[in-house]
């Protein structure tokens, strides 16, 4: 640098600099696009949308009067779906998990397995639909009900629930799992007295967002063959008379919050876009909630977890 | 230390009922990669044996093949036999379950492993694995292995305070605890304090020689000067192979092997 003096060594610096700036400049644009359009969108919905929420939206069943509609057969359609949903997708998404991490041997059988499990999650979401269309609703005779939605909602998931149990089972350091086989543990004990309880947060912040992407999903449930237009709850869970609870409502016809808000969305009325509008804040909010809690949960986790 | 053991050259070729156990004709494979090549040696009833070498000679997998560590990962493959005394199995054979051999033979690592659970579950853990539930048999024993491991007076008040909150070396400690809970015959050491500072060295050394009237020990070390302060005989390794076993004085004084030698006085490693 001998042959340079200081002016030209700054002229160089502040050249190479302007292309920090610039690119600097395209990722922001790059970002804004991406966020700005979200939050356009939402505080779209937002103003359309707020004044229309009120208690009566969610206490009332569709109409074919706007200001009298409600989401009410919606919500609780896409509450006991995603009961179902994570009532098949969470055992079975976690032991498939540990046994492709713990128990499975690992030869080329396995490895195909695992291709294919990461590849299911980039499946069109419709195939599931097709796919419960004739194995649930036909196969198992299940018809159009809630529990042919919530297994074709499950199956979905599933890859995202198996691939979160590997990657929070993968993050315990092998030291812990060496430590527990070390005293004698067997594998069972190795899982249940160790991994599981390990990566329990880890596991649950997949199960969520796999759920909070379920929650949205429109087309397999269409396939399937929802109603969008439903004027009555399915049976009550709960019964006064014994056993108590009843599983009537799983065979029930339904619809959900996205068909819904597709519902009125085809609509001509005005006033049925804010329906549209109010319906989606709803759902927006659902997956937003859905999501923070899992971010809490890691947070949680990475605090609570020092190895 | 020198001149007690002087005399215990002969202790080398005692008869068979000094031995803990007898590593014979030892091969080990990483899928076709040799790491153990044809590996003889014993362990003494009680003493501590050290295991010397440079890093990659194969002494960590040598330990690990005491308790079956290496069946948890595929491709693995054991040629010869260990043989634990006084029964006389070959704790390598397939028809040994690795599980049994486990609880017989404990082992600490080289990084405190703690499982995030409290300092009396870390402790009992080895035991509820075997069964142990009555909670008066679980508290004698979890303060016997905690007397044991020297670790009692500082943990006593908070046992059902996370383990986490102990320092490194009382982390190390609290493994060894563990490690002990369950009256093992063989205690494995792999490099127990390479992630410990001085003191909490001295203490886990101090430690180990004051087992060695309890069980029998086995320890990778990558100190020199460890070896000889805690173990009775010495083995140095290079590249798969024994290249002298013997009292650690002898090593460490007038090692028979020329290789040995340049290791031990620094020219080499």
């Amino acid at each position: 640098m001998r042959d340079k003096n200081l002016g030209e060594i700054r002229a160089i610096i502040a050249r190479h600099k302007l292309w920090d700036l610039i690119f600097m400049i395209v990722g922001i644009f790059a970002l804004m696009i991406a966020v700005l359009t979200f939050m356009a969108l939402f505080a779209h919905m937002l103003i359309d949308g707020l004044p229309r929420l009120s208690w009566d939206f969610f206490t009332s069943f569709p109409s074919r009067r706007p200001g009298s509609a409600g989401i009410l057969s919606a919500w609780v359609g896409t509450t006991l779906v995603m009961l179902v949903t994570a009532a098949a997708a969470v055992p079975m998404g976690i032991g498939a998990g540990i046994y492709l991490e713990e128990y499975a041997s690992k030869n080329i059988i396995t490895e195909i397995i695992e291709i294919n499990v990461t590849n299911l999650a980039g499946v069109p979401s419709i195939i599931y639909g097709l796919l419960a269309l004739s194995l649930f609703v036909h196969q198992f005779g299940f018809g159009q009900s809630i529990l042919s939605a919530g297994l074709a909602l499950a199956l979905l998931i599933l890859p995202v629930v198996i691939v979160a149990t590997r990657e929070a089972i993968r993050a315990i350091p092998v030291v812990i799992r060496e430590g527990a086989y070390a005293l004698g543990a067997t594998k069972w004990q190795t899982v249940s007295d160790h991994l599981l309880p390990y990566s329990a947060a880890g596991i649950l912040t997949g199960v969520i967002i796999g759920l909070a992407r379920a929650i949205g999903e429109t087309a397999p449930i269409i396939t399937i063959g929802a109603l969008t237009f439903i004027a009555f709850l399915p049976p009550s869970p709960v019964k006064a008379e014994f056993p108590f609870v009843s599983f009537e409502w799983l065979m029930a016809p339904f619809t959900v919050m996205p068909i819904q808000m597709f519902n009125w969305v085809s609509r001509p009325e005005e006033a049925f876009q804010i329906n549209a509008a109010a319906a989606g804040l709803v759902l927006v909010v659902m997956t937003l909630a859905m999501n923070a809690i899992a971010i809490y949960l890691r947070y949680r986790m990475r605090k609570n977890l020092k190895w | 230390m020198v001149e007690n053991l002087a005399g215990e050259n002969s202790t080398v070729d005692a008869p068979h009922a000094q031995y803990k156990s007898e590593v014979r004709n030892l091969s080990f494979y990483y899928g076709a990669f040799s790491a153990l090549k044809n590996v003889n040696m014993m362990l003494h009833e009680k003493k501590v044996t050290a295991l010397i070498g440079p890093s990659g000679c194969g002494k960590s997998t040598f330990l690990r093949c005491f308790n079956r560590m290496h069946d948890l990962y595929p491709g693995n493959r054991y040629v010869g036999e260990i043989i634990l005394h006084p029964d006389n199995i070959n704790i390598l054979s397939r028809d040994v379950d690795p599980i049994e051999v486990r609880m017989r033979i404990s082992m600490v690592f080289q990084k405190p492993n703690p499982f995030p659970k409290s300092i009396y579950e870390n402790v009992a853990y080895g035991l509820r694995v075997r069964g142990v539930r009555q909670r008066a048999v679980l508290d004698e024993k979890v303060e016997e292995a905690l007397r044991g491991a020297a670790l009692w007076d500082e943990a006593k008040d908070r046992l059902n305070q996370p383990a986490y909150n102990l320092s490194g070396g009382q982390q190390q400690r609290l493994c060894i605890a563990r490690a002990l809970a369950t009256d093992p015959e063989i205690l494995l050491f792999d490099e127990p304090t390479s992630a410990l500072d001085p003191i909490a060295t001295a203490s886990i050394e101090e430690l180990i020689t004051d087992l060695k009237d309890k069980v029998t020990i086995l320890i990778v070390t990558h100190n020199m000067q460890q070896a000889a302060r805690v173990s009775d005989y010495t083995a140095y390794m290079y590249l798969g192979e024994i290249i002298e076993f013997d009292v650690t004085d002898t090593i460490f004084i007038k090692p028979k092997n020329k290789q040995t030698e340049d290791y031990i006085t620094g020219r080499f490693g």
